[in-house]
């Protein structure tokens, strides 16, 4: 880990134009990925801004009727909220399908949408990494490759998106508001927040330099059954191989946002209007374009497998 | 600026004040600056639980953490729950149920313990809780899913389990 | 003294403290964070160390540029693997831990740098640049085992063995099986990681350590530093768990050795987790060839079982055949085992070596068997039972109950309602149960240990027996308060300490049993002098409650000594029982998983040993040692593989997020019968091991509940979700 400067923020315009001023500077909430990410030197801020005291921790409903999340607002306190368990089920059900108890005690909602892929490759600084060192290679392709995505991948990049709140946020139609270093404020569609990798992997999202995250909203609710159904190799604490995130409406038709499966979370609205046909006609769209590798190739057919099951909960 | 800074919270009750490389981790400032080893260092990256501490109540994993960002917090280490000759009942508990082997990942796995005891209690859910509108309760699957971020790698889980929830009963 | 004969009654029988359900008297110095590991000891003005890896898998390295390091802020030296130059290797290890421009493997330590505090040192081992000439490597086993050869040991015992004529009785078998299976590469990942503290006093080193071996490590690292072995003091009295990773001396000290001679300070090495998986040693994969032929009523007439495995150029063969050698009765066998040169990290000792992997295909194979011809694995495995060793008849077990073991299983598991594969179903949980048979060997190792009475008549045993949470320090004192008829808390017990004698050491579950044997000596000899010092005939006293008496005199130990204390010391030595006799141990496991019908997950809903090895020396740290072993079986069927990138010759996955060991979740309640015996052919305790027995077979027992869940057998671990998709039904 690079030595670095630190400051607790004062507020959030002075955090972003802070940010804006040193382009070696990073915003740390939970800690919890970028820790981990400067010990291995895979990221090496020289500066810190600590923004955990700007009061971005509360969860407020609009007047229009939306939810309007806090950034800082840790794992746990958003899947343990009143209104987004009865309202917003699949999102407290895909937050604690993540990571562990303790993680989830420190990592917020801003964090956990900016958190970086596990792609062994990234994690390992001896080894080509497009995404860490751009113009090096992927070492992915040809290599290990199981836990890769099958959908939106590149030659320059096969890494996932690892998360899971954001599978749910995807399928809930989540807007992600900011605040720029000018003070302008945007609202980005969670659709539009995380990019493919096409040949700039190391973007990946769409947030400009000090641009920071100051809340997460959710139109308001849509009813429906909410599913997340994350499927791993052990049983708790550990990244999906594939998780789906779906609310279905007692028609049969629906939602679903799939993950594990790309650099972002995936969702196509085409597929969905096959839900009341079923899990294969559905799957058959979603994964139209799928580009598997050898080591992955099951993912495809575990996503319509695993879309079945959570239909046929749905049905119950 | 400087790449350090000074930092006071309470460990286990006392006032503390460090002067700290910023980049020191809340783990390291336990272990090498307050030499309270009893918290772990098993993985340094969020892995493995073993160095889990309770911060206002919470646990966390003091690896992923950094000192400088605990100004003003309590902080409670198995040091804190209790010593040899006065342990706490989730300790004794662990000793009863042969809780662990080698004994590294077990600090880790009591603060985790005794938080999620306390966490069920204040009705936050976990992946295994059917009900999400329900009141959460003790029971062995949910201890289970709730300390699945402690590894043990001895595999003494099963021990555990009878440990803890032994302890639900006796804390009641 | 010389184990030569089989046990007659001793004072251990009484059992009125071994045997018996003791918690571990170190319990609260580790639930209370108060139990003191390597890494944490305090010195004085302690500098920290911090490695560097080499980046890739072979070749040599050209140059170092270190100056951005040495300059680096705190930085108090560099040292690296050229400026200390290629060193003798300690005898145990296979690659080279440090020293000299020849690279072996990935991660392999090519550099420490210390600097006042850990965040400068880690940093600064970042600046290292290092330029390699690379060499090609081979790093795929299914490649090499081409070219494999037949090495000439196979761990002490031949690597080709044959009785009968395999290939005539197999030809003409009326059932018969040919299968291939695969193990993959799999990590010890215990919690703690490799760390030493090295402090210098002039030409003396003292070295807190994590060993499971002092006296191996020591010699080992004397012989690497290039000093005479009496000038290190070991120190390892607690252990974050080892599996076999810590058997053998590691870099860490080394590491730590060579950087507090350069700073004249103590110096702290921890190996970084991401570290470990490639700079230590893993258990090598295997893929195994297992051929059975039988009569219709189930009698095997022939056996086969061949091994290949990698290992770096000297290194050695992961023994997958021995239990095939030993478990079945049939008339023609063979095994065989060949070594393929492979480049990647050393490959070497894990919990159960040989039998966890060897088991991990046989008994798969075995139900398999069972199924061909209609049998009941349970039946088959009874019916093919075998009292004596299969390739020398003329030599009997010591004791061998696994009949009794899987009939008791049976009944307590409920085997008898088993249903045919794929037709137990709840809700979208396929439904399925497995058993399979363990077996490993019980090894016997000299062992000494001294004891010292003291004027209060307070017993202290010091021996440099390692406790890896396996309860060496509880069982040691069990032995030494039986043997002096005390109260175990006036049993003192130090361990893990090279000034103390030379014991057994923590592996190949041999620990208990010959550490405890060693203590039996010594307290043998304790008794004597106590004998001699009261003037007592011998013949008729009795050590209890605290007293020792002789006909109508009882004198209380306190006050046997004078202010000296009264010491003895001992070694149990073995003779020849193990010649005449088979030491084996056995067990049987019963498992019961749910396969989701949908997603492929298997997941362990019941669990049941039940396991023959001798005399529980302690119920409560025996069946810990079991449930541990389980455990490991359970990641070892399910999720457990090092992913070998083949092109650049690494473990890819050389974390804990990416290596995936089992989880509180992954693991149902645990039960455990072990089966009322003792064996007085194996030790004075008649004891034998159980840490590893444990862990035998439970995968196969998994992958054999897997088939009877789903009716889709595999033969590939570990049985993750994409190897069964396939044999799902589909889903309407």
């Amino acid at each position: 880990m690079r030595a670095f400067t630190y400051e607790r923020a004062a507020s959030v315009e002075s955090a972003a134009k802070s940010a804006a001023a040193n382009d070696k500077a990073k915003f740390i909430a939970g800690g919890t990925n970028l820790l981990d990410l400067m010990k291995l030197e895979i990221e090496t801020p020289t500066h810190l801004i600590d923004v955990n005291g700007l009061g971005l921790d509360t969860i407020e409903p609009t007047s229009d009727g939306r939810l309007r999340i806090g950034a800082m607002v840790r794992n746990t306190d958003l899947a343990s909220n009143e209104t987004v368990r009865r309202d917003y089920g699949l999102l407290s059900r895909a937050l604690v399908a993540g990571a562990s108890g303790q993680l989830r005690n420190k990592a917020t909602t801003a964090g956990n949408l900016l958190q970086r892929t596990r792609c062994p490759y990234f994690y390992d600084t001896n080894q080509p990494c497009n995404k860490r060192q751009p113009g090096s290679g992927c070492s992915a392709l040809g290599g290990f490759s199981r836990q890769h995505a099958v959908l939106g991948s590149s030659e320059a990049c096969i890494a996932t998106y690892p998360g899971d709140m954001a599978i749910a946020m995807r399928a809930l139609d989540a807007v992600v508001e900011t605040v720029k270093p000018e003070g302008a404020t945007r609202s980005i569609p969670i659709a539009e927040f995380h990019r493919l990798p096409g040949d700039t992997p190391q973007i990946e999202t769409a947030l400009e330099a000090g641009e920071i995250i100051t809340a997460v909203t959710l139109p308001a609710p849509i009813g429906g059954q909410h599913i997340y159904r994350k499927v791993r190799d052990r049983a708790s604490y550990a990244f999906a191989l594939v998780s789906v995130a779906a609310v279905i409406q007692p028609d049969g038709s629906g939602r679903v946002a799939v993950g594990g499966v790309a650099h972002k979370p995936w969702r196509v609205e085409a597929a969905e209007a096959e839900l009341p046909k079923g899990a294969k006609a559905a799957a058959s769209i979603l994964l139209a374009d799928a580009r598997p590798t050898d080591q992955n190739r099951f993912k495809v057919d575990l996503v319509e497998r695993t879309l079945g099951a959570v239909l046929r909960e749905a049905r119950g | 600026m400087s790449y350090s800074s000074q930092v006071s919270f309470t460990i286990n009750g006392e006032s503390r004040v460090l002067d700290v490389d910023n980049r020191t981790t809340l783990l390291d400032a336990l272990r090498e600056h307050l030499h309270l080893t009893g918290t772990k260092k098993g993985c340094d990256h969020g892995q493995c639980g073993a160095c889990t501490v309770i911060i206002d109540g919470r646990r966390v994993n003091s690896c992923l953490t950094l000192a400088v960002m605990h100004e003003g917090d309590a902080i409670t280490t198995i040091e804190g729950l209790g010593k040899p000759g006065d342990l706490h009942p989730m300790q004794a508990a662990f000793v009863k149920h042969d809780g662990f082997q080698c004994g590294y990942c077990t600090p880790g796995q009591i603060c985790s313990s005794v938080a999620v005891l306390e966490e069920i209690k204040a009705n936050i859910p976990s992946h295994v809780t059917a009900d999400l509108t329900a009141a959460t309760t003790v029971t062995e699957v949910e201890i289970r899913e709730r300390m699945s971020g402690n590894l043990c790698r001895c595999g003494a889980y099963s021990n555990i389990v009878e440990a803890i929830v032994e302890a639900a009963g006796t804390r009641a | 003294m010389q184990f030569d004969t089989p046990a007659t009654t001793n004072p251990i029988d009484q059992l009125t403290i071994v045997g018996q359900s003791i918690p571990r008297i170190d319990g609260e110095l580790k639930t209370t964070g108060k139990a003191i590991y390597a890494y944490e000891w305090d010195e004085e003005n302690i500098a920290y160390g911090h490695p560097v890896g080499s980046a890739i898998a072979k070749g040599r390295i050209t140059s170092m540029d270190v100056s951005a390091a040495r300059n680096a802020d705190g930085v108090l030296a560099v040292v690296t693997t050229l400026d200390v130059g290629k060193r003798e290797k300690g005898k145990q290890n296979t690659a080279n831990l440090f020293g000299g421009d020849e690279v072996q493997h990935y991660h392999q330590a090519i550099a420490v740098v210390v600097a006042e505090t850990f965040e400068q040192a880690r940093a600064a081992a970042a600046l290292v640049k290092v330029d390699y000439a690379e060499e090609k490597g081979v790093f795929d086993l299914s490649e090499a085992m081409k070219t494999a050869v037949k090495p000439k040991d196979a761990g002490g015992a031949p690597p080709d063995t044959a009785v009968g004529d395999f290939d005539a009785a197999f030809e003409t078998a009326p059932v018969s099986l040919e299968e291939t299976y695969t193990t993959p590469d799999q990590s010890h990942s215990m919690m703690e990681p490799h760390a030493s503290l090295a402090t210098w006093d002039g030409d003396e080193l003292t070295l807190w350590t994590s060993s499971q071996m002092i006296d191996w490590w020591r010699t080992d690292l004397a012989t690497t530093l290039g000093i005479d072995k009496e000038k290190i003091h070991l120190k390892s009295p607690y252990i974050g768990g080892g599996f076999g990773g810590k058997l053998f001396l590691r870099a860490d000290a080394v590491l730590a050795a060579f950087a507090a001679k350069a700073v004249k300070r103590p110096v702290k090495v921890a190996l970084p987790r991401p570290f470990l998986v490639n700079n230590t040693t893993h258990r090598p994969a295997t893929i195994q060839r297992i051929r059975i032929g039988a009569e219709r009523d189930g009698t095997i007439t022939a056996i086969a079982h061949e091994s290949w495995s990698g290992d770096q150029p000297d290194g050695q063969l992961e023994t997958a055949v021995m239990q095939t050698r030993l478990l079945y009765a049939g008339k023609n066998r063979m095994t065989a085992m060949r070594l393929a040169e492979l480049h990647l990290p050393e490959g070497n000792a894990m919990r159960a070596p040989g039998e966890a992997p060897g088991l991990m295909a046989l008994e798969i194979a075995i139900d398999e068997m069972a199924e061909k011809l209609g049998l009941d694995p349970v039946e088959f495995r009874i019916l093919n039972d075998t009292q004596v060793d299969p390739e020398k008849p003329e030599r009997p077990f010591s004791h061998r109950d696994l009949v009794g073991c899987l009939k008791r299983g049976a009944e307590q598991f409920g085997w008898s309602t088993r249903g045919k594969p794929g037709t137990r179903r709840e809700g979208d949980w396929l439904i399925g149960t497995g058993v399979a048979a363990a077996l490993r060997n019980n090894l016997l190792v000299p062992s000494a240990a001294r004891v010292r009475l003291d004027q209060d008549g307070v017993v202290t045993v010091e021996t440099d027996m390692t406790d890896i949470g396996t309860g060496s320090y509880t069982i040691i004192a069990q032995t030494a308060a039986e043997m002096m008829g005390l109260p175990m808390d006036r049993v003192k017990v130090r361990l893990g300490d090279s000034r103390f004698p030379v014991s057994a050491g923590s592996g190949g579950q041999f620990g208990a049993n010959c550490s405890t044997s060693g203590v039996y000596a010594a307290c043998v000899k304790l008794r004597e002098a106590v004998i001699q010092t009261l003037g007592f005939n011998a013949s008729e006293v009795v050590f209890e409650n605290g007293t020792v008496r002789s006909g109508t005199r009882s004198v209380p130990l306190a006050g046997v000594a004078g202010p000296d204390g009264l010491s003895a010391e001992d070694t149990i030595e073995w003779a020849e029982l193990s010649d005449s006799h088979q030491q084996s141990t056995f067990g049987a496991h019963f498992v019961e998983v749910g396969v989701d019908i949908a997603t492929g997950e298997s997941r362990v809903r019941r669990m049941l040993a039940v396991c023959a090895s001798g005399r529980i020396l302690n119920p409560i740290t025996a069946r810990s040692q079991v449930i541990g072993a389980m455990t490991m079986g359970v990641g070892l069927a399910l999720s457990e593989e090092l992913a070998v990138d083949t092109r650049r010759g690494f473990f890819v996955n050389h974390d804990l997020a990416s290596y995936e060991v089992p989880v509180h979740a992954d693991i149902p309640h645990q039960e455990v019968i072990f089966m009322d015996e003792t064996d007085p052919i194996s030790s004075p305790m008649k004891a034998k091991g159980i840490g590893e027995l444990g862990l035998c077979g439970v995968s196969a027992a998994i992958a054999n509940a897997i088939h009877n869940a789903t009716g889709v057998r595999l033969r590939h671990y570990p049985m993750t979700l994409d190897k069964l998709l396939g044999g799902l039904p589909a889903l309407s």
